[in-house]
């Protein structure tokens, strides 16, 4: 069947038009053009993917959004930021890596005051090594980034404190951010990475960020990222994770922010009996309607895979998860295991479920499960029952309920900060 | 102390109490006994106040206040206390922290400040010595993976800890060995006091010997159907259920 | 599961040659012309003497079915149809409507003993001391026999085929045919409105407990016949009736299209159990021919306090697509599904089921147990919704999933929608392969590797053969021992 050609909205013919204009601001530069052309021509022939594309039923962009908002302009490179980065959540001890609208700052200076065996820089070239360039956010990503941060951690580094990549929309008006960053971890090497996502309330500002984790041969990374952007933004993300053999990878992600928000992620095993966790927190309120869509794709033997999130929906919010578990023919022994939870608190909250088993090796033991419904009212009672008040007993259960996604971090700080997250929401709530 | 007259509730439109009455005087433990079914766990969850079940008549006082309409926490605060026939498991929620966290609001109802840590630290240290609970098990989350005994002999600490001045014990026996049995037996004893009353819910004489009664208390079909002294426990251990439930037909 | 390495070959040497029902009846028979057309369905319809109103319902669904096209969002792969290469039609010469079984064609009579199917009253199911079971056997595409009508209709149950109904209950026929599953439902049931041939008509009437097991025998005899059945039971308020479904074709080279229709209501208080055991031909070892299974089951609680139960022993078809599934449309409604979906050689299984939460404190239970081995696809794809009125809506699924052998895939696809903060979902699902340790200690005991995992194997689906009524339980397990003689033990 060839579906006819759709007729292009208005949000598909600014993006294509922002195209053709960013392509004359770049330098030409061979490598990164023919992997843009090749991107928005995939673009072009798509679309905005719409509620009929599986991967999208629950988060529909084409109808979601209408808009779309200027490219934000490329700051100068010292340009300082009227937030300070990160400043959210609280002190952590990091070495700060800042984007203001997608543009890397003080590159320049950043190279020395980084960790030996960590490198920074910076390639024109925006093609995907591990995300799937025939989706559409990837698509438009790789078109319309201005280039890749690249970063490098030598083999067998230990890097101590963690790298902070703060990304910060500097915005009075609507605009889009779209960056790309990927990350090198070097053979045994190993590496904390926090990943901050925050910008303006009330101002509809738009963001389309691919992130790229390739850890090599027992490398070992833990990737922690926040989204707490504006109250009107609309958030696109994509995370590629590739694992080598034997290595090591967790990766959480905390939503807070954004009216809009879908968190892709791609986890490719790409070497033998590597583990991975992928944990998610989140916490909606509002009108807020956030989507998590993973999938673990186990194409080698002996590989492990967890994954916990953990979803409290209040108000008019609407949460989506999504999660598959490929095992490929000859990934023997695989060892998968997903798990979603969500409480509804509110009459008019909404979830949506979508776990996955796509199993073709027999010799493995992989399972999911997803839940859904409100705070139990028999832990409610017992925790009344001792002199707890109701509100505070729901804070003590929807607190204890999130805190399981954070338990795997071996980083006492970050649980600490995110905890920290935790509570100031629920303490907002009541 | 606790006073309960004419007590009608049901659950979902069943009736399940229909019509108790019962006084518990301070210092008195007080037993209810009674085959399943007979509304026993009921009248424990109506006293502490849960949702789910309806009063339809009569009232609940405690020191004269009739409790009933007041939310669970609050009659927590004024010191009412129940042991949980199948306490929960909360995952996440540390035991420590969870007790400090109903004794703070307990004490921040009552008016009183909250306990200074050293002294909360010191006093649960204190408590589960002496019912044979490890440091590791307080470390733990609330009740999670405990054994049956393990959970009972935690309600009896959070018991011994809060201090309450009327304690309401639903089939504490359940599920515990002779062992067990002793150690809970032995904490609540030692709660004896004064100032202090219980209802002792069971099916079985069995508890009735550890923890000897003052009075005893026989339920059938949601009501009282006889009183007397610690020789009716044993008098139905003897004779079983079956001649009550021909007196509540009556 | 490596260690039965055995096992795993034997499926490859065996496969799924030795279908016991493979055989064909030579009966003459009368067919429409092939190929779908306004002439080939008014052929249908006046063969069966219908109503005006039923030829446009049947017109109106072959203009719409023109515009749709074929779902492709099933895990499965065929290739093309070529629906005008079909008979549409097809009927033994002296079927049509016998008066009483002496009339009945004694081939027929022959075919349906050798599937073990009483259409003697005083003769049981193979292997079932005095049940009895009121019997409505369709072959091809038409109705031959139904059993027990006297004693049924005593007891005020009408039990026939559909043809029948429309000419003697036309008013029950007209209120609820097309009110589960509409006539633009899909591709296939659409089809169906526009060519179904014939099926079961169930009425209970109001209080009646259906004194005996009904069943439907379905047996595709002729080549390039397509078979659309339709079925159709209707519980009124506080009755009660347990439906049993059995389907076999011969062995064909080409595969053949069986598009059926069932639509169930139950109105207040009133439960329908239904039951499937579907072993239709699933094509040989090397995939060729087989039966396109492409099956829209629908039933709706209408009542409040309502009861629908879906159990289904899926072992037969080359393609299987088949969602059971409950609209809970009435307050504390229920609806149930068990399934049971053996794959083996080529087969490709896309089932699961649907449960609308509608009304308040409806309750669902999904139990479905998929077992893949040779060259199999077998995915489970399900959908549990609640409503936002849907106050107390509970639900729960449970998916397991065995393999057998290295060639074979088993996937699962739920889909969880929920509107309602008090509606409570809780959805597991796993997917392995048989324990070593549990092999190991069965076969210390004394078992070999093709006992143990057959024992094994049908522990893993007890809950699902469970459900089944006794009557067809002893059927169902035997037929999963066949399947599991070649393919897993």
């Amino acid at each position: 069947m060839t579906a006819p050609t759709p007729i292009r909205t208005k949000a598909e013919t600014a993006l294509m038009a922002q195209y053709e204009a960013l392509r004359r601001e770049l330098p030409k530069q061979a490598a990164g053009q023919s992997a843009r052309e090749a991107a928005m021509a995939t673009f072009a022939a798509s679309g905005l993917p719409h509620r009929r594309i599986e991967a999208y039923h629950y988060t529909d962009l084409r109808n979601l959004l209408r808009e779309a908002a200027p490219l934000a302009h490329r700051p100068s490179a010292t340009a300082g930021s009227s937030v300070e980065a990160g400043r959210f959540l609280g002190d952590i001890d990091a070495h700060e890596i800042i984007f203001v609208n997608g543009s890397l700052m003080h590159a320049e200076g950043l190279a020395s005051q980084l960790p030996k065996g960590v490198s920074i820089g910076m390639v024109a070239d925006t093609a995907p090594g591990i995300l799937d360039g025939n989706d559409a956010v990837v698509a438009l990503n790789t078109a319309l980034s201005r280039e890749t941060v690249t970063l490098e951690i030598a083999q067998g580094v230990a890097v101590e404190r963690p790298l902070h990549l703060a990304f910060i929309q500097d915005a009075g008006a609507p605009q889009a951010v779209f960056a790309r960053v990927c990350v090198r971890i070097g053979e045994g090497a190993s590496v904390t990475l926090l990943e901050s996502h925050e910008g303006p309330n009330a101002i509809a500002t738009q963001s389309n960020i691919g992130v790229e984790i390739a850890a090599a041969d027992d490398a070992r990374v833990e990737h922690v990222r926040v989204n707490a952007e504006g109250d009107k933004a609309f958030s696109l993300s994509s995370l590629g994770l590739s694992l080598g053999h034997r290595a090591c990878a967790l990766s959480l992600n905390l939503i807070l922010g954004s009216a809009i928000s879908r968190h892709q992620i791609l986890a490719r095993f790409a070497g033998a009996e590597a583990k991975l966790r992928l944990d998610g927190v989140g916490m909606l309120d509002g009108g807020r309607h956030a989507d998590v869509t993973l999938v673990v794709d186990h194409a080698m033997p002996g590989g492990e895979s967890r994954e916990l999130f953990k979803t409290v929906v209040d108000d008019r919010a609407n949460a989506i998860f999504q999660g598959k578990i490929i095992v490929r023919p000859h990934a023997q022994k695989t060892d998968g295991k997903m798990m979603s939870a969500a409480l509804l608190l509110s009459e008019d909250a909404s979830m949506s479920n979508k776990p996955e088993l796509e199993i073709f090796a027999d010799d493995v033991q992989c399972g999911h499960g997803a839940t859904c419904g409100a705070l139990d009212e028999n832990l409610l009672f017992y925790l009344m029952a001792r002199g707890i008040p109701r509100r505070e007993a729901q804070a003590i259960l929807i607190r204890s309920f999130l805190g399981e996604a954070l338990e795997e971090l071996s980083s006492d700080e970050l649980r600490e900060a995110l905890g920290g997250l935790i509570d100031s929401w629920l303490v907002r709530r009541s | 102390m606790l006073e309960i007259r004419n007590l009608h509730a049901e659950i979902d439109g069943k009736p399940i109490l229909k019509g108790v009455t019962l006084a518990v005087k301070p210092g008195e433990v007080a037993a209810i006994m009674g085959p399943n079914g007979s509304g026993k766990s009921t009248l424990s969850y109506v006293i502490a106040g849960k949702d789910e079940y309806e009063v339809t008549k009569g009232e609940v006082l405690l020191d004269g206040e009739n409790i009933l309409g007041i939310d669970p926490d609050q009659r927590a605060a004024k010191g009412l206390f129940l042991a949980f026939q199948y306490p929960l498991e909360i995952p996440g929620v540390a035991t420590m922290t969870f007790l400090k966290a109903a004794l703070n609001a307990q004490r921040k109802k009552r008016g009183e400040e909250e306990i200074a840590p050293a002294d909360f630290i010191r006093s649960v240290n204190r408590v589960a010595d002496k019912l044979g609970i490890s440091r590791e098990m307080l470390r733990r989350a609330l009740n999670v993976g405990f054994s049956g005994g393990e959970k009972k002999r935690m309600e009896i600490l959070q018991m011994a800890l809060f201090e309450p001045r009327m304690c309401v014990l639903d089939e504490t026996d359940s599920g515990l060995d002779i062992d067990a049995l002793r150690i809970v037996a032995e904490g609540v004893n030692a709660l004896r006091a004064k100032d202090r009353a219980f209802l002792v819910i069971t099916h079985y004489q069995r508890l009735l010997s550890h923890i000897v009664p003052d009075t005893v208390h026989v339920m059938a079909d949601g009501r009282i159907v006889k009183s007397g002294g610690p020789e009716l426990a044993s008098e139905l251990e003897a004779k079983g259920y079956a001649d009550f439930a021909a007196q509540t037909a009556a | 599961m490596p260690a039965v390495q055995e096992t795993v070959d034997r499926v490859r040497a065996i496969d799924v040659d030795q279908y016991r029902w493979g055989f064909s009846t030579s009966i003459e028979s009368e067919k429409a012309p092939k190929g779908l057309s306004e002439e080939v369905i008014g052929f249908i319809s006046g063969k069966k003497g219908e109503p005006q109103w039923l030829l446009d319902w049947r017109l109106e669904a072959l203009r719409r079915w023109r515009t749709l096209e074929e779902p492709n969002w099933a895990r499965v792969h065929h290739p093309k149809i070529e629906y005008d290469e079909l008979y549409y039609y097809a009927a033994p010469k002296k079927g049509g409507g016998p008066a009483s079984l002496d009339e009945v064609d004694p081939e027929l009579l022959k075919t349906f003993e050798k599937l073990g199917i009483p259409l003697k009253e005083q003769a049981v199911l193979a292997g079932v001391e005095g049940a009895r079971v009121a019997v409505d056997a369709v072959f091809d595409s038409v109705s031959v026999a139904t059993t027990y009508k006297e004693e049924l209709a005593k007891a005020g149950v009408i039990f026939c085929s559909i043809s029948e109904a429309v000419r003697e209950h036309p008013e029950l026929v007209r209120k609820y045919l097309g009110s589960v599953v509409p006539v633009t439902d899909n591709f296939f049931a659409t089809l169906n409105s526009a060519v179904f041939t014939d099926g079961s008509f169930v009425y209970l009437p109001k209080g009646v407990r259906c004194p005996m097991e009904l069943s439907t025998y379905f047996r595709i005899n002729e080549q390039n016949t397509g078979q659309f059945e339709r079925t159709l039971i209707i519980a009124d308020e506080g009755s009660y009736v347990s439906y049993l479904e059995g389907c076999t074709a011969p062995k064909r080279d080409e595969n053949q299209l069986h598009a059926a229709v069932v639509e169930l209501i139950a109105l207040d208080n009133a439960e329908i159990k239904y039951s499937t055991v579907q072993n239709w031909f699933p094509g040989d070892k090397e995939g060729k021919g087989g039966i396109y299974n492409f099956v829209t089951k629908r039933g709706d609680c209408r009542g409040k306090n309502s009861k629908i139960s879906w159990t289904q022993v899926e072992t037969g078809s080359a393609i299987t697509w088949k969602y059971p599934s409950c609209i809970l449309r009435g307050d504390n409604s229920q609806g149930e599904f068990y399934s049971i979906a053996v794959s083996n050689g080529h087969q490709q299984v896309d089932s699961g089921t649907k449960m609308l939460h509608l009304g308040k404190n409806t309750v669902s239970r999904i139990i479905s147990k998929g077992i893949a081995a040779g060259h199999s696809d077998n995915t489970y794809r399900g959908l549990v919704s609640a409503h936002r009125k849907a106050s107390g809506a509970r639900n729960f699924t449970n998916c397991d999933s065995l393999l057998i052998g290295q060639d074979c895939g088993a996937h699962t696809v739920p889909y969880i929608e929920s509107k309602n903060a008090s509606a409570v979902f809780e959805h597991e699902a796993t997917t392995s392969k048989i324990a070593e340790d549990q092999l190991f200690y069965c076969t210390q005991r004394g078992l070999n590797e093709e006992e143990a995992v057959a024992l094994i194997v049908n522990g893993f689906v007890k809950d699902v053969l469970q459900q089944l009524p006794m009557e067809f339980a002893v059927e169902a397990q035997k037929l999963i021992a066949v399947s599991l003689e070649g393919s897993v033990g």
